[in-house]
């Protein structure tokens, strides 16, 4: 009878809220999770030691690492100086769709676009003729890298202007207006009072720009296969290839260090939104 | 001034960003012809560079009605993809608002630490999860089947975590009327959480879609036989030669996208800022 009581009191309880979510998140997530996390140590570190010292692990490290160090700067720069120019426009609106538009744009039909785009013999070369450019064999050198970055920024590009925007809709026009009044310039209103005031949003969109650069595998894997040029061979192709090949042991350290790597990444980012709260 | 002239720049710079898309779609009426002789230095070893015109010369429809009449795979993995997004966000449905409603409207021991872990979950890239979510679907003897993808995507804590934003966002003091009136939590719940928590939940819905349309990576792992897969892996298959066929494949695609993101703009907006920032 108690025990009846008890369950007919979860049956009422708010817990029935999130129960659903939560034993599914359980399922396929956690329990799976914690699995593959004693698995990984079923060999005390042996399984750490063979990734770490696995050279396409290396590689895989070193080109994501790369990308993530020239995308990332790259796209801050170019829709941070976007967002300035469009936020106070009357065509906002339009210019936001413009912008945006390349994220409803399935991978599938990229793909499409760079193999005409990047073929040896493609329009991006003609292009480059135009300019006196040498041709580039784009996707088996390095320059496949490029095509990477630019394919990661076209993108991401929309999605990281609103975020500026945002945040710029949240710095208080009668201090931008004051300083106008004691007469400074619209660069010096962007350096002193723009620039300052977004510094917690930086943080913010660089984490999440970075999680973002993840997705970049898609095209990459879609154009150019498992074994893509070394350039652009990143964590995700390892992580595949690994997976069809079974090669479980390694595979499960890797995930396990990249997990942890990840935590760390979105605890800092939600310490990152309880400042934001501060302000 | 210079600020208009940015702005002309701006909007010039987006034009180029929306060109490709144009490209396709705009391409996909031009005849068999008239892309073979384009695309002649892909396709063939004839020598020469792409010729690409953006208007077409004689424009038709042949490759739709090709396509869509002729081409019975290309039917079935139209609807595998119409399946898997529909099965998923119906799903989303059904466990996330409660949990994001139950997250926003109660507090209980240990709230921040599990909402912290669902945070946690939602950040990380596929590859960690991939292993795990692989073992599951084996155990539960899913693997190449729908439900592979369906099932972890249903529990995915992402759209919990914008719709929470958006129950976030109702006051409390209606809640406390409705209490008052003598209202049960779930009535509180569908008469108010529902219809004010709307927004966010639409956010999650657009931004779902977009993602879902666009999966790659779990049908990749997940399912092999060729009649399961969803159009974004099909679509690169389609080789060149048949450029027509995959340029009207493409615009297929692109369409349901192309819509919901015209539709959905001010909420996939909000669900962007929502994903970033706290209001």
């Amino acid at each position: 009878m108690k025990l009846f009581k008890k369950w007919s009191s979860i049956w009422q309880s708010r817990w029935l809220f999130l129960l659903p979510s939560m034993a599914g998140v359980f399922v396929f997530a956690v329990l799976p999770f914690g699995n593959m996390l004693i698995q990984s140590f079923s060999g005390g570190l042996i399984n750490y030691k063979t990734v770490f010292t696995n050279e396409a692990f290396h590689l895989a490290i070193k080109n994501t690492f790369r990308f993530v160090g020239v995308g990332i700067p790259l796209l801050l720069l170019l829709s941070f100086a976007a967002a300035l120019g469009i936020y106070k426009s009357k065509w906002v609106r339009l210019f936001k769709s413009v912008y945006l538009l390349p994220m409803a744009v399935p991978t599938a039909v990229v793909v499409l676009i760079w193999k005409v785009l990047f073929h040896r013999e493609g329009i991006g070369n003609q292009m480059l003729a135009f300019f006196h450019i040498e041709a580039v064999d784009w996707m088996s050198t390095d320059a496949a890298f490029v095509v990477l970055v630019i394919s990661y920024i076209w993108k991401n590009l929309g999605y990281t202007i609103v975020l500026w925007i945002a945040g710029m809709a949240a710095i208080p026009d009668s201090i931008i207006e004051a300083a106008r009044v004691d007469g400074a310039t619209q660069g010096q209103c962007v350096r002193y009072m723009v620039l300052p005031q977004l510094k917690p949003v930086f943080y913010t969109i660089t984490m999440l720009s970075f999680l973002n650069s993840f997705k970049v595998f898609r095209e990459a894997y879609l154009v150019a296969g498992a074994y893509p040029q070394k350039s652009i061979y990143l964590l995700q192709h390892l992580f595949n290839n690994w997976f069809t090949n079974l090669e479980i042991e390694k595979m499960s350290s890797a995930a396990v260090l990249l997990a942890v790597f990840f935590a760390l990444c979105s605890l800092s980012l939600k310490n990152l939104w309880e400042k934001e709260d501060a302000y | 001034m210079r600020l208009k002239i940015f702005r002309v720049l701006l909007f010039l710079f987006g034009m180029i960003i929306c060109l490709p898309i144009i490209a396709v779609v705009l391409g996909s009426l031009k005849s068999g012809k008239e892309l073979s002789d384009a695309l002649s230095a892909i396709i063939g070893a004839t020598g020469g560079s792409v010729q690409w015109h953006l208007l077409p010369l004689y424009p038709t429809g042949m490759h739709f009605i090709k396509l869509l009449f002729y081409t019975p795979e290309f039917f079935t993995v139209f609807w595998n993809s119409m399946k898997l997004v529909g099965c998923i966000l119906l799903g989303q449905m059904f466990v996330a608002i409660p949990a994001a409603f139950g997250f926003s409207r109660f507090s209980f021991r240990g709230k921040y630490a599990l909402f912290l872990s669902y945070v946690i979950l939602m950040l990380m890239p596929f590859c960690v999860l991939m292993l795990p979510s692989y073992l599951v679907l084996k155990g539960m003897y899913l693997m190449n089947t729908h439900w592979s993808i369906i099932l972890p995507a249903v529990f995915s804590t992402f759209p919990v975590f914008i719709m929470y934003r958006g129950f976030a966002a109702i006051p409390k003091e209606l809640y406390e009327a409705a209490k008052i009136d003598g209202a049960g939590d779930w009535q509180t719940f569908i008469r108010i959480g529902i219809p004010l928590g709307s927004p966010g939940i639409l956010s999650a819905l657009v931004l779902g879609f977009l993602e879902y349309w666009n999966m790659v990576e779990q049908p990749l792992a997940f399912l092999e036989d060729l009649s399961l897969w969803p159009l974004s892996l099909y679509l690169p298959e389609i080789d060149l030669r048949r450029a027509g066929m995959a340029l009207a494949a493409s615009v297929i695609t692109l369409i349901p996208a192309v819509f919901v993101f015209f539709m959905g703009q001010d909420y996939l907006e909000s669900g962007i800022t929502a994903s970033g920032m706290k209001e």
